[in-house]
Parts: C-alpha cells; sequence; structure tokens
C-alpha cells in the first residue's frame, strides 16, 4: 500500500494526497493506494500540481497497516508525518495533524 | 571586524532583489522547479524534511552583536523561536517559508549578511580558529587572510560550477583549532627562517564516505602568493576533478588517484605560469584587510582578577566553568569565553531567539562587540576581562548557557541527523542527548577530561564523526537505526582517522557503548592526566574491542 507525499512550494510543509486529489496536512486524511492503477492516478496527479506551483518533490511511499490503521512503513516518512522526534512542540504532532 | 564597503553593499542588495525576482517567477509558474532549485541552493535555501531550512554564512564564524541580534529576530519572527549553528561556522534557519525567504536575506543585508555561496558546487564558508584575534599562541590573525579568500572566491566566475563543494580552513597556531587538515584547502600560518608570514599548505583532506587527510602542498607559501596559489589548486581541480560520480567528485578524490606528486606538478606549474600577476597580494592590501580586524585597545591589567578568584573561591560551579570554558587570552587580564551550545540533554548547537538575545547582549556590554561561531557548535566572546566574568557567568546562568563543559564528553558535535535532514539515515539529536544525560554529573565529566564525541546521522559525515575521539555514525539497516563506532579520529595538527571498532550497535544501546568504552578509558590510563586520545594511541583498539564485545 502506498500514498504519495510533497511539501508545500509557498512553505514547505508536509502534505500528502487526500480524496478527490486534495493535498492534506494530516498524515491520517491521506489516501492510501491499493492497485497499481491509482498509484498511477494518483502520480499523475501529483505531477500535474508540482506543475502548477502547488508541490514539489512529490514521491509514493510505503504505508503498512497497523492496529487498523495506517502508518509509514519507514522512519523517515514518520518523522515527517510527525515532526522531529527531539522537539514534540514543532512539526504536525504540536498541532491536531498528528499520526 | 570587516565592514562591507559600497561594492559589498550594492552586490548583496542586488542579490537579494534577485532572489526576490526569482521566488515570484517561481511562484507565478514562470520558473519550474528544476530551473529554480539551483537558483534557490545558490541562496542557501534547501528543502529538508518538515520544511525549507535557510543556511546564513557567518565569514570565518565571526560576527557582532547587532547580526547576532538580527539572527535572534529572525527566528523569532521568521522561523520557530531558535536556530541551529553549525560545524562550518554557519547558522539555519528550520522552518522559513519560500515566500518569506526574500524578506528574510533583506533583513540579513541590512546587518552586512547574506546566505550567498553557503550551498551548491562552489567555495563554501571559509572557516578559522573561533579565538583568531585573540589567543595568545597565534602566529597572525587568520582572519584577515580568511576575509582575503572570501573576497577572491566570492561568486568567482571561474569557480561557480566546480566538480562538487570546496572548503577552505585556516587557522592561525600551531595547534590547529581549525581541523584544516580535513578540509579541502588546509592553511595554516607559520613564519620561515626571516621572520616573514606565510602558509603551510595542505590539499585534499576531506570527511564523507571517502575520509582522507591533507596531503601537504607546499611546507611555506608567502602571503603575497595566497590568491595565486589557491587559484592553482582550484583550477587544476575544476580541470581534473571528476565530474561522472559525485562520490568521487571531491579534490581529495583527484588527489588519491592522480597521485601526490603528478598533482602537485599540475598545480605548481599553474602557479609558475600565473604568479606575479593580478592574483599577487601587495602588503599594502594585507594592512588595509589587516586594519579591520585591529585588535581593540585591551587595557593594562594583572594577570589575575582578584574578584573572579574569591568567587571562584565560594562558587564551585563557576570554577568549574572557569576551568573549562576560559581559553588564553593575548592579552593578560584578558580571557576567550566559551558559551557551551551543548547544556545536559539539549541539541547540540541549538540556541533559543532569546538565548541568542541574551549572547548580543553580553558581546556589547563586556565583550568589544566580538561572537564567534565555533566549528564545534558553541559561541566564544573572544575578548572579556577577567573581572567582568563573574557577571557574564551569572548572566549565562540565568539563561541556560552557562554549562562547563567546553572540550569534555558532552561538548559533542552532533549534525541534525533524521529529525531534520533529508540526507539522513538515521538520527543524532536524540543519541547525543542520551549521551549527555549519562555523563552530565560534573565531576564525572571533569575526571575524564578531554574527550571529543561527534556524531553523524548519514556518511556524509556532518557531524565530523570521523575525526572523534570517539565517533558515532548512524546508519540504516534493512529499516532500523544502527550505530557504528570508530575509535581514535582526531581533527588538531595531530589529525587521524578514527577506525570502526566493531560491529554497530542498535539505537537503545548506543549510548550504553560509549559508556563501556568511556569506562574502559577510565581502567587503561597510565595516570588522570593521560587523555582519552593519548590512552587510544598508547593502547591501540584491542582493549576497547574486548570491553565492546568480549574476547570470544
Amino acid at each position: 500500500m502506498k500514498l504519495i507525499t510533497a511539501n508545500r512550494l509557498l512553505n514547505g510543509e508536509v502534505v500528502w494526497l487526500g480524496a478527490e486529489g486534495q493535498w492534506v496536512s494530516s498524515f491520517t486524511k491521506a489516501t492510501p493506494l491499493e492497485t497499481a492503477e491509482q498509484l498511477e492516478a494518483a502520480e499523475k496527479r501529483a505531477q500535474a500540481d508540482s506543475d502548477n506551483q502547488l508541490v514539489l518533490g512529490a514521491y509514493s511511499i510505503e504505508v503498512c497497516m497497523e492496529a487498523g490503521e495506517f502508518k509509514p512503513v519507514q522512519l523517515k516518512e514518520v518523522i515527517r508525518a510527525q515532526g522531529p522526534t527531539t522537539r514534540l512542540d514543532l512539526g504536525k504532532q504540536a498541532s491536531s495533524h498528528q499520526l | 571586524m570587516y565592514r562591507y564597503d559600497e561594492f559589498d553593499r550594492d552586490f548583496v542588495d542586488q542579490r537579494v532583489k534577485q532572489f526576490e525576482d526569482q521566488v515570484s517567477r517561481r511562484l507565478s509558474g514562470e520558473l519550474s522547479e528544476d530551473e529554480f532549485k539551483p537558483l534557490r541552493l545558490m541562496n542557501g535555501l534547501y528543502l529538508q524534511l518538515h520544511a525549507y531550512m535557510l543556511r546564513v554564512a557567518i565569514p570565518y564564524g565571526s560576527l557582532n552583536a547587532r547580526q547576532m541580534h538580527k539572527l535572534a529576530h529572525i527566528a523569532r519572527e521568521y522561523d520557530q523561536g531558535y536556530a541551529h549553528f553549525t560545524t562550518r561556522q554557519n547558522v539555519q534557519f528550520n522552518w522559513p517559508t519560500l515566500e518569506q525567504t526574500p524578506q528574510i536575506l533583506k533583513e540579513l543585508a541590512g546587518v552586512e549578511m547574506h546566505a550567498i555561496q553557503t550551498s551548491g558546487n562552489c567555495i563554501r564558508n571559509v572557516t578559522s580558529d573561533h579565538f583568531a584575534g585573540a589567543a595568545g599562541d597565534e602566529i597572525a590573525d587568520p582572519r584577515v587572510y580568511a576575509e582575503i579568500l572570501r573576497q577572491w572566491s566570492s561568486l568567482h566566475p571561474e569557480f561557480s560550477f566546480l566538480p562538487r563543494k570546496f572548503k577552505i580552513a585556516i587557522t592561525g597556531a600551531v595547534h590547529d583549532r581549525a581541523a584544516v587538515q580535513v578540509h579541502d584547502i588546509g592553511l595554516q600560518l607559520a613564519k620561515n627562517a626571516q621572520g616573514e608570514v606565510g602558509f603551510k599548505v595542505f590539499v585534499g583532506g576531506g570527511l564523507g564516505r571517502t575520509p582522507m587527510i591533507g596531503r601537504l602542498v607546499r611546507e611555506f607559501l608567502p602571503q603575497e602568493h595566497l590568491l595565486a596559489y589557491c587559484e592553482a589548486i582550484v583550477r587544476v581541480y575544476n580541470l581534473y576533478g571528476r565530474r561522472d560520480n559525485k562520490y568521487k567528485a571531491r579534490i581529495k578524490i583527484l588527489v588519491h588517484e592522480t597521485g601526490l606528486e603528478t598533482l602537485k606538478g599540475d598545480i605548481e606549474a599553474e602557479f609558475e605560469r600565473i604568479k606575479d600577476g593580478v592574483l599577487s597580494l601587495p602588503a599594502a592590501e594585507v594592512d588595509r584587510i589587516n586594519s579591520y580586524f585591529a585588535p581593540p585597545t585591551f587595557e593594562q591589567l594583572p594577570y589575575t582578577a582578584e574578584n573572579l578568584e574569591a568567587a571562584k573561591a565560594t562558587d564551585r560551579d563557576l570554577a568549574q566553568f572557569v576551568q573549562r570554558n576560559l581559553h588564553a587570552h593575548k592579552a593578560a587580564g584578558y580571557a576567550s569565553l566559551t558559551i557551551s551550545l551543548k547544556a545536559i540533554g539539549e541539541a547540540p548547537g541549538d540556541a533559543t531567539a532569546e538565548q541568542m538575545d541574551v549572547v548580543a547582549q553580553l558581546a556589547s556590554t563586556y565583550g568589544h562587540d566580538e561572537i564567534r561561531v565555533t566549528h564545534e557548535q558553541n559561541l566564544v566572546l573572544p575578548h572579556v576581562k577577567l573581572t567582568d566574568v563573574p557577571a557574564i557567568y551569572a548572566q549565562l546562568q540565568k539563561h541556560g548557557l552557562a554549562t562547563p563543559n567546553a572540550g569534555l564528553v558532552t561538548d559533542m558535535i552532533a549534525c541534525p541527523g533524521l529529525d531534520y535532514c533529508a540526507l539522513a539515515n538515521a538520527r543524532s539529536i536524540p543519541v547525543a542527548q542520551e549521551i549527555s544525560q549519562r555523563f552530565a554529573q560534573n565531576s564525572r565529566q571533569q575526571e575524564l577530561g578531554d574527550l571529543k564525541l561527534k556524531i553523524s546521522g548519514c556518511i556524509n559525515a556532518c557531524g565530523h564523526h570521523h575525526v572523534g575521539h570517539i565517533g558515532i555514525l548512524g546508519v540504516d539497516r534493512k529499516g532500523e537505526e544502527l550505530y557504528q563506532l570508530t575509535l581514535g579520529g582526531s581533527a588538531d595538527e595531530n589529525t587521524s582517522i578514527g577506525k570502526i571498532i566493531g560491529r554497530g550497535f542498535p539505537r537503545n544501546e548506543i549510548a550504553g557503548a560509549v559508556e563501556t568504552v568511556v569506562n574502559a578509558y577510565e581502567g587503561l590510563r597510565d595516570n588522570p592526566q593521560e587523555s582519552f586520545i593519548e590512552t587510544y594511541r598508547r593502547v591501540g583498539p584491542e582493549p576497547f574491542k574486548e570491553a565492546l564485545y568480549g574476547t570470544a
């Protein structure tokens, strides 16, 4: 299972591709991609939004199911989704956008 | 310190305007990210894990109170209230927006600062001894030559697209506090038999995935040839350095693959061709730059300060601070004072906006308006009166800046690691914090004495782990953080590259492994004065291996 992630061009914020092609600020609102067709469509969307100055550096990440919720496989992506592990007052974890 | 002339000011202002225009063209879609990325990098703007990161140049780590106040202001108004001081004597802001970056650059230009050449394959910020102009042991002030090199290398048209980035360090004393032998060019000020000032020149040092110690190419280079010789080195590198593989593109690989003698021949031939031309440094020009770095007028003072001695007698913490954080000054009754950014359990190199303001204020009140950033991620007030140390210490204490650990095990270098950096494979900061907590007790640290611990979160080695007496390298092993220990590294005049001691340790075991190594050292040292590196050099790695892994 995969997700598409990127950073917003204007402020660099970490975002994920959510329902109806919206870029969402919370990992939990991202849309998991289960088939190759879904992934291809999402990548096209990400490319279009990169071309339209919405996001930059879009790429796909692996996610897995844990206790009924999906979460990133890689530690790097966990940290992007939450914030620095040494500063809980910074990044997504500082607001409501938690894993 | 150096002040901008009209040319410098116009140039920096133009660059700010240019970048403002580039950002607006990026946001309108006129520039694609592929087109824009090299432009933003030329202005120090990276994209990291959580946000953009702006790296601001602090030439040879030297700044004044007004500049430090401005950095604090930027941290407060445009970022998250803190900044990170780096091993390149620069400063990084971790949360700026693209939209606001031109405004930040405008603010910086207002205090003669910028972010030019803090990224890209060009000659980066020239680094130097943080005690420059103050240390009793220096031959000449290295900042003068660092400034001359800065002017020469700024937007050097031929050297703006080198095979890879290029780093120059310069030290003014025989005791190297600038790690010159692990730089692309390392310069050590020296005097010849006639008493003339010049440089010992090293080429091809570096860390990263292929650590190498710089090779001596010139025992004595007269100062008037500094620019011509550096130009010859960089020109030869630009011509022959590899561009097919970024991991083999640094000059150290060229030295290694070509062979020192051949390369030296090429450098000397080019030097012969261009020397005594436009790049010759007239003594008058050196004097002119020297005048910018004229030392403040020091008062005639006794070597010791009675009030400080009395305060030390009743305040053990102050006494420890004086012992560790004051460095001998060339003027009697003065010292250079290290402000440790390694409070126990904190992220190495981070300072809050409030702390930066406090340091700036102290520099204004007590420090002749001078502040230095060290490559070990601390700050320094280079010229303070010993009589003022109790008052400075009291202020530092109030703001969490009085940790008396300069040069001790908790005064470690750590890169931002996977908590921020897009290149990292493992976290560095929490490892540093855990080790810091383990050795928190002051008396324990003091007993251990000088010990340099350095942590990198990936093989690019921004945390200088190869030259740590104890080095830690974080790697990714099948999705888990794993930490390799290296021992025996050093970055002073006896530079050595540490050796990997054995299999790595998982995240929850690495701090314990460091403690095992340190305990082993305590048992092995000949006497309490024998430092970790001296013991290691005497006994070798085996006893440490045994302590870590048993004799199996």
